[in-house]
């Protein structure tokens, strides 16, 4: 039987382990004392039949590739187990893709193999279909014993639900082990080729792999620096642009603006936070781009087409929207007193914006723009779409350059082998931009946090 | 001078001081404006174009011994779809044009029509085989047929282009004054899919590809979501763990996209050998990139479920799973399928880490589950605005739309149900 076709067994059993333990739980209920409503019996009992059967298909699922690899090896001859891990990966590759397309090989060791394959892969679903229905009926089995008709079934039923509640926010520290472990393995692997210290300060990136490995240049060189250098300055450009105007409007909003142009313009600000990256991107690509060199070959400067400037300016549009909602709130969440006071003294009202207020929520912009500046960093379709390719160490923004997102999308999209330096190289890279948005979003959030405790 | 007259003396410049900033603000919040007005404008006026498709009035011979049939054969289906319908267009075309005789000018005379009008003529004819079977007179089919997409910029902007030469400027201004060439709203848009040809490319695959990743998504993202919010929110210790989990799920929810993409790759598709660009693997990425928004917004809905509620509920002997299940969670559903749609438009809209786990392919079939092949709108947009050929500006412009569009419906629900059915305690 195929996995889909247990599920439904194992669907068809629980539903019979419910209507009979229910059943059963009335008529035990009609002579003596229940400890929970019927229903509660039937689901424990379709609890019991399901779960098991179900983890062991999981697991199964998981660990049946691993054993019939193992399974395909052992049944290799050894003059090509003898060659050593390449060949025999390559081996195996080719019995995949033979297994995979349903073909008959010409090769009589693959033919083999692939006979043994699908013999070890038969067998272990004759067992797993043994096992689940044995499980699953020993589970309905329990369920009508006297035992289980004398407990607590609704408490059981309600840990079962709370262990699986728990295993729902527990995902959340899954997917981050996931990153960390996923990330970090492959950057790994990459630094075994490459020394850290060549990728943290080299300063020349060109991460081509030549075919032959006696051309020239034909190891790449990935020295980090000119990625981190045009991240920096498209990121730069960005905040440049979205720090003014974001905070500017968030105070002239909160503080001056009337309740219903208030009311209007707000959410048409966070209109620019709901509209999709790809959009920016091609705004920038083939709007923004073309009009900055336009005017800069206007006034006789020679523009790249794929400047930095244009990048920057879109990405700050962009993120314009967190630097005002998020000063917004710490701005309002200045007590009022404060203002009163300074107000009280004689102070206009710009007065007490720039030398009480902001003070006040200093701590909480910061963090505001910390957030926005991470942002900024781990942006990735703007400048996919509107930057350079080639890496390049210039602080000018009417050059083009490239930052550390674009050449992970570089490395990664096309085909290539995995284990290739280039591509490992990618993750390198996405390790980096881990760190450091994780660095500042702790930092930010800790400011943020710590300030809003100061006033409630 | 007393302190009064020193004060006096500063008012003027401080009253201007005051004006000037509050002009600032002004300036900022419609810099903003600006800013998003220009974005909108400029992607509606390149849109435009693609919602109309130039089409070309040809006649088409339907004489058996144009369509090389022979008197006695009958028309079935294998006789219709054995015809050389490239033929027929180019000979309708040279009817209409006798006095063409360069080879070169021929060749150009024939680029005018698309090269999917033999398809569609081939799909008009074999649903109407009676055109060819009546034997009464000569008969002629008069259809529009699409132009080439070159053809078709250059008709609808109405400005000269280098990839339409002058001799094909001639043959169009010729079908202008014979009102054989015209506009109309261009269908295939919608109904096909990915494909080389401007003129023949539509949004159908990608819409769908969105459609299942989304699906996928939702499935994955709403019950863990709010099994989550719930065990943080009500059952959760106070203890380490928890405060481990809170801390992670605030900081996933600021995790770059790309980096979503980058476990997606390793995990899902190295470690566990699912297959790349399906929507499977997309939704499954999309989820875990989405429930950070969902859990934040579901737990803040939750936490404003008055606790008399609860507290009534657990006097008359609920438990506190039934409590929960019951009276709360109900309560709470409008805020969270809130925040739900809220985090769906963000996956609706992210591209990123699609990318990463291969949904970058060039698929022209419409994917019909979630382990086909598959691409979605926003990936849609990102490929062709990359694609050389102008007519693919205006397709990127109008997916654009329609994303936005989808983008618009989604938070209008959203806020129609906060409004509605949001209860202030």
């Amino acid at each position: 039987m195929n996995s889909s076709a247990l599920l439904l067994l194992i669907t068809g059993l629980s539903v019979i382990a419910f209507i009979t333990a229910r059943q059963r739980a009335y008529i035990h209920g009609a002579s003596s004392k229940l400890k929970s409503l019927p229903k509660h019996y039937g689901v424990l009992t379709a609890l019991w039949s399901g779960i098991p059967a179900l983890v062991l298909i999981l697991s199964w699922m998981i660990f049946q590739p691993a054993y019939l690899h193992q399974q395909i090896i052992q049944s290799l001859p050894e003059s090509i187990t003898i060659k050593g891990e390449d060949s025999l990966s390559l081996y195996i590759n080719t019995i995949d893709l033979a297994i995979a397309n349903g073909e008959a090989s010409d090769d009589p060791v693959i033919q083999k193999a692939i006979l043994s394959f699908n013999d070890a892969e038969k067998k272990s679903r004759i067992i797993l279909t043994i096992l689940v229905l044995l499980l699953s009926l020993s589970g309905i089995i329990f369920g009508l014993t006297k035992k289980l008709l004398n407990s607590h079934a609704r408490v059981g039923v309600e840990k079962v639900v709370k262990g699986f509640l728990a295993l729902c926010s527990a995902v959340a520290i899954f997917t981050t082990v996931g990153i960390v472990l996923s990330v970090l393995f492959e950057a790994l692997r990459f630094f075994e080729s490459i020394p850290f210290t060549d990728f943290m300060f080299g300063t020349s990136w060109s991460p081509q792999t030549a075919i032959r490995s006696d051309q020239v240049g034909s190891s790449g060189s990935f020295g980090a620096i000119p990625l981190f250098v045009g991240t920096m300055l498209i990121s730069a450009i960005a905040m440049l642009i979205a720090v003014p105007i974001g905070l500017l409007s968030a105070i002239y909003l909160s503080e001056y603006a009337s309740a219903r142009f208030r009311s209007i313009a707000k959410p048409a600000l966070e209109l620019l936070a709901g509209i999709p990256t790809v959009v920016y991107g091609f705004f920038a690509a083939l709007s923004v781009a073309p009009f900055i060199r336009n005017v800069g070959e206007s006034i006789g400067l020679s523009v790249a087409s794929e400047s930095a400037l244009a990048a920057g300016i879109v990405m700050g549009v962009m993120i314009i929207p967190f630097v005002s909602s998020l000063s917004d709130d710490v701005i309002t969440a200045v007590p009022q007193s404060m203002r009163d006071g300074s107000l009280g003294l004689g102070a206009t009202k710009s007065e007490t914006i720039k030398q009480v207020i902001i003070p006040a929520a200093l701590p909480g912009i910061v963090g505001g723009v910390l957030l926005a500046a991470s942002r900024a960093i781990g942006e990735t379709m703007i400048v996919v779409m509107a930057a350079g390719m080639a890496a390049k160490m210039t602080a000018n923004p009417l050059d083009a350059v490239t930052t550390v997102t674009v050449q992970i999308v570089t490395l990664l999209t096309g085909d290539q082998e995995f284990d290739s330096p280039k591509t490992l190289a990618a993750f390198a890279l996405g390790l980096m931009l881990f760190l450091t948005t994780l660095i500042l979003n702790v930092i930010a959030l800790h400011i943020v946090r710590k300030y809003r405790e100061q006033y409630e | 001078m007393n302190n009064t007259d020193i004060v006096k003396h500063g008012l003027k410049k401080r009253y201007a001081k005051e004006k000037r900033f509050q002009w600032y603000g002004r300036l900022a919040v419609l810099t903003g404006f600006v800013f998003l007005t220009l974005l909108l404008l400029d992607i509606i006026i390149k849109a435009m174009p693609a919602f109309q498709s130039t089409q070309i009035l040809l006649d088409i011979p339907l004489d058996r011994e144009t369509l090389e049939l022979s008197t006695d054969a009958t028309i079935n289906k294998d006789t219709l779809s054995a015809i050389n319908y490239d033929g027929l267009i180019k000979k309708s075309l040279s009817q209409l044009y006798p006095q063409v005789s360069k080879r070169n000018d021929r060749k150009q005379l024939y680029k005018l029509v698309s090269s999917g009008a033999e398809f569609s003529l081939r799909e008009y004819i074999m649903k109407n085989p009676e055109l060819i079977s009546s034997n009464s007179e000569i008969p002629v089919l008069s259809i529009w047929l699409k132009a080439d997409d070159d053809i078709d910029t250059f008709y609808k902007l109405q400005t000269k282009i280098s990839r339409v030469s002058d001799r094909q400027v001639e043959f169009i201004d010729s079908l202008i004054q014979q009102q054989r060439i015209r506009t109309s709203f261009n269908t295939t848009f919608f109904t096909a899919s990915d494909s080389r040809e401007p003129e023949q490319a539509g949004i159908k695959g990608a819409l769908l590809g969105s459609f299942w990743t989304l699906l996928v998504t939702l499935l994955i993202s709403l019950p863990v979501g709010i099994g989550a919010a719930v065990y943080l929110e009500e059952f959760a210790p106070q203890n380490k763990i928890t405060d481990f989990i809170e801390i992670n799920i605030n900081n996933l929810a600021a995790v770059p996209s790309i980096v979503f993409g980058l476990l997606g790759l390793s995990v899902f598709i190295n470690f566990f050998g699912m297959p790349r660009s399906v929507p499977l693997v997309g939704g499954l990425v999309l989820s875990l990139m989405t429930l950070p928004t969902i859990i934040i917004s579901s737990r803040a809905a939750i936490k404003s479920v008055p606790p008399s509620i609860k507290e009534a509920a657990l006097g008359i002997g609920a438990s506190h799973m039934q409590t929960v299940f019951h009276h709360v969670l109900p309560l709470a559903m409008p805020g969270i399928l809130t925040g739900t749609i809220i985090g769906m438009a963000q996956a609706l809209g992210e591209t990123a880490p699609l990318l990463m786990i291969g949904m970058v392919a060039f698929i022209v079939d419409v994917p019909g589950g979630v382990v086909d092949s598959a691409t979605v709108l926003p990936v849609q947009i990102y490929l062709w605005s990359d694609s050389p050929e102008r007519a693919f500006t205006a397709l990127t412009a109008a997916t654009i739309l329609v994303l936005l569009a989808f983008l618009a419906i989604m938070n209008t629900l959203a806020i129609f149900l906060r409004k509605h059915f949001e209860r202030r305690w």
